[in-house]
């Protein structure tokens, strides 16, 4: 071939990333893709609910009481008469953007904080990595029970207070990477290329640590949602009217022997959203990994 | 009749993109008190080979398409996993390249011994462990009743790789399989090695089968050869045949990639381009220990456009100097001076500056490459970093690269774990050449390389440094291979310069006894000479 042709090759292809390759190989999983669409319609419903609901979300009927899912209602309505559909889709509402923006909160805050302590090491690591375990160490509850007496009761508190708490094993995940990772010749190589520091964790570390990360990742998103649902049970998180999943789950764990539906739907969307983020999650792994399945 | 006699032999593997025969209907014979090499490059079938006779295969995706293997009379591959687990490590052992990983970390030397023993012969541990003295005396341990009850990591890997040869010889096996059993170990420990298999072969009167991607190694040792080519068996003889009668093309490449001759050095006289003086790196070791002296007051000069061999074992402080140059670890004291500037002073913007124009190559390909970098990424990133070329034209110069280092343009999308180790270390050479530097320290760049890839990339990196004016270090335990590349060689132990001179006057006249012992190590030094 001539070296024109070649590099035609190279324009056709020109900009392709780590990400963007990373997209090509997700899309022929489909498992993942599965899990992505679930996802974004999960999004798109919680971000329409208001005008998609069948019902105003604090519409209550209380001469009609439970009854189990019919025409009206198509989910059944909870001891209050209110419709559980509509109460699912405001829940969605605050347990995806607990879950969402809570993880992300940790995500950048713990892999940031992990790759500095892991890339500079000695005393900065030891500074860092011990300010971690003081954190670790103080008690979650009082840890958000003082910033609720403080701050006084908000949600983005809440999604703050919770970030705040699960970066603190995403760092040492990131850092443990960045530690084994360093050692590397390649890492070795970008320095004696004249890559500053910040370039290096960011081009050569991250990449190569992503996997554990975004598999932890999955994991953390289902945790903080239980994690609201806790602290919504206590009285530290939402407040009626308004709800979220893990809120239904536990009123309907109280009367699940009567009204079984109040615990199934919830419970269905939440193990729906998990399912989904599982398979995103390994995925998303997989298509990160270039030494994956060739193409 | 032979020990073991393989016929007709073939393996498949089962991937992705279809089958692959990975060895094609071999037939070798191993008789008793001898040893035959088997030799080929990475991915000739030499190793599968052997693990197919011992069910060591995963199947799948491996299967065991046809032929026989009789040992003593009996198929071995006929036989069940029940049958196979009797004669492995009893009848049958092996031993291995890299003797760390073969040896479990949590148990001491001793227990290791004596596991086998006890579950092959039913003997009772104070015996079996009267026994394991014995023979880490016989494989030649210091004092092996004090050395027994330590952990591996306590031993060298020379020791350890004799402990795996105590491990593999307790069961008195009729045949023992070496693969590649001396690749990871220095020159030195590898003829001691080598000279020990063959003397505990004659000895035990067993058969040895020894695998290895390099003639010279079996060069004093082997009786019979066999040489493997993409799972085919290409030629098949005793050693002199073969050293001195090779018929078939591919074992004659194999003869002629084992570097030999000094190179003529220039007789022309340049100024220098680095002069070291006095350096020193040492490496604290904790409160209260001395520290560990890697480079001890080395002082050497390096003239623009030569190449300056760096020779000695690992210890000795070669690669360090290497990254003391190149400010990859922190330099105690001494200076040194690129083109006039101190390195050891330098910061910030400086330091970037002089970074450009010095480079490194890596020994292993496999390490010094982002795994999740495009071959693209990896050259786009120097010059672009470097302002060398701007965005528009940084695609013209990649490619530009990849010619110099001989690599296909069409590779230019492709991550390294899709190359072999050889063109993997192409990529490593293009991006030490995108800041065109004008110093480069190659750090065994080879050892990690199949000989017939060894000979190409030494070829490559002779042509891109007069193509590029390079001045170079080339830092290797292999003596043979720095005499073909190198100018001038400093001779390094224990972190000092104990020798230096042409690669002439080093091979004909050592002065030291030190470089003496390194020349005699060479193997194969007798046939090849």
């Amino acid at each position: 071939m001539t070296t024109d042709a070649h590099s035609e090759v190279l324009t056709a292809e020109q900009g392709t990333s780590l990400w963007k390759d990373a997209w090509r190989r997700l899309r022929k999983n489909r498992l993942a893709l599965f899990g992505l669409w679930v996802l974004l319609l999960f999004v798109i419903i919680a971000l329409l609910t208001p005008w998609l609901a069948p019902y105003a979300h604090d519409a209550q009927n209380l001469d009609m009481g439970a009854t189990p899912p019919s025409a009206a209602h198509w989910l059944g309505t909870d001891i209050f008469g209110r419709d559980l559909l509509t109460q699912i889709m405001y829940g969605g509402r605050i347990s995806l953007a607990v879950g969402f923006v809570a993880t992300a909160v940790a995500l950048v805050i713990g892999v940031t904080w992990g790759a500095v302590a892991g890339y500079v090491g000695g005393r900065v690591d030891a500074v860092m990595m011990r300010l971690v375990d003081i954190l670790y160490a103080l008690p979650f509850m009082i840890f958000i029970v003082l910033l609720m007496v403080v701050f006084g009761r908000n949600l983005l508190l809440l999604f703050l207070a919770i970030g705040a708490v699960e970066w603190l094993t995403m760092a040492r995940i990131m850092r443990g990477q960045v530690q084994s990772l360093r050692q590397q010749e390649f890492v070795e190589a970008a320095i004696s290329l004249g890559l500053s520091p910040a370039t290096i964790v960011r081009r050569h570390l991250v990449p190569n640590a992503l996997g554990p990360i975004i598999v932890y990742t999955t994991l953390t998103i289902p945790s903080v949602m239980l994690l609201e649902a806790f602290l919504s049970f206590l009285g530290l998180g939402v407040q009626p009217p308004a709800t979220s999943w893990g809120l239904l789950i536990s009123y309907g764990a109280e009367t699940m022997e009567e009204y079984p539906w109040l615990l199934i739907f919830p419970g269905a969307a939440l193990t729906l959203t998990l399912f989904a983020l599982n398979f995103l999650g390994d995925g998303l792994r997989d298509a990160l990994d270039v030494r994956g399945s060739g193409d | 009749m032979a020990l073991l006699s393989v016929r007709d032999l073939q393996v498949d593997f089962t991937t992705r993109n279809g089958r692959v025969t990975a060895v094609n209907r071999i037939s070798f014979d191993v008789e008793s008190g001898k040893i035959t090499a088997i030799i080929g490059e990475s991915g000739s079938g030499k190793s599968v080979c052997c693990y197919s006779l011992l069910g060591l295969l995963p199947t799948p995706p491996a299967s065991v398409e046809h032929g026989t293997a009789h040992f003593e009379g009996r198929d071995l591959l006929a036989m069940s996993e029940a049958q196979l687990r009797e004669i492995r490590g009893r009848d049958i052992a092996m031993i291995f390249q890299d003797p760390m990983t073969c040896l479990n970390p949590y148990m001491t030397i001793g227990e290791q011994l004596i596991e086998p023993l006890v579950y092959h012969r039913k003997v009772s541990k104070a015996a079996a462990r009267e026994r394991a003295l014995e023979l880490l005396g016989e494989v030649g341990l210091r004092d092996p009743a004090a050395t027994i009850d330590q952990y591996p990591h306590q031993f060298s890997g020379g020791m350890r790789q004799r402990v795996m040869i105590a491990m593999a010889l307790i069961n008195e096996p009729k045949l023992l399989i070496a693969d590649e059993p001396t690749t990871a170990l220095d020159v030195t420990i590898q003829a001691q090695i080598l000279a020990l298999v063959a003397e505990l072969q004659r000895k035990r009167n067993i058969g040895v089968i020894f695998i290895s991607h390099d003639l010279s190694v079996v060069a004093d040792i082997a009786d019979e050869i066999v040489v493997m080519e993409k799972g085919h068996l290409v030629e098949r003889g005793d050693r002199a045949a073969i050293f001195e009668r090779a018929e078939h093309p591919y074992t004659r490449k194999l003869l002629d990639a084992i570097p030999a001759g000094s190179k003529a050095p220039s007789s022309e006289v340049r100024d220098d381009l680095i002069t070291v003086n006095h350096l020193c790196t040492w490496f604290g070791q904790g409160r209260g220990r001395e520290p560990l002296r890697a480079v001890d007051d080395v002082s050497f000069t390096i003239q623009r456009g030569e190449v300056l061999g760096l020779v000695g074992e690992s210890g000795s402080g070669k690669s360090t100097i290497g990254r003391s140059l190149l400010r990859l670890v922190p330099v105690t004291s001494g200076e040194v001076l690129f083109d006039g500037t101190d390195v050891t002073a330098l910061e910030g913007v400086a330091l970037k500056q002089m970074r450009r124009r010095m480079q490194m190559i890596f020994q292993d390909p496999y390490a010094s490459l982002n795994p999740r970098m495009s071959v693209y990424d990896t050259l786009a990133e120097p010059l672009l970093l470097h302002g060398i070329e701007s965005r528009k034209t940084v695609e013209q110069g990649v490619l530009k690269l990849m010619d110099d280092v001989g690599l296909a343009r069409a590779f230019v999308r492709k991550y390294p774990h899709e190359f072999s180790g050889g063109q993997r270390q192409r990529i490593a050479i293009g991006r030490a050449l995108a800041t065109r530097p004008e110093f480069v320290v190659a750090d065994e760049p080879v050892s990690a390389l199949d000989v017939t890839i060894q000979a190409q990339i030494l070829e490559l990196m002779l042509e891109l440094g007069r193509e590029y004016g390079l001045t170079m270090l080339f830092v290797s335990h292999d003596l043979a291979v720095v005499r073909h590349i190198a100018d001038r060689i400093l001779v390094l132990f224990k972190g000092k310069v104990v020798e230096q001179g042409t690669g002439e006057t080093l091979f004909e006249r050592p002065q030291q006894e030190y470089t003496r012992q390194l020349l005699q190590s060479i193997p194969g030094r007798a046939l090849l000479a």
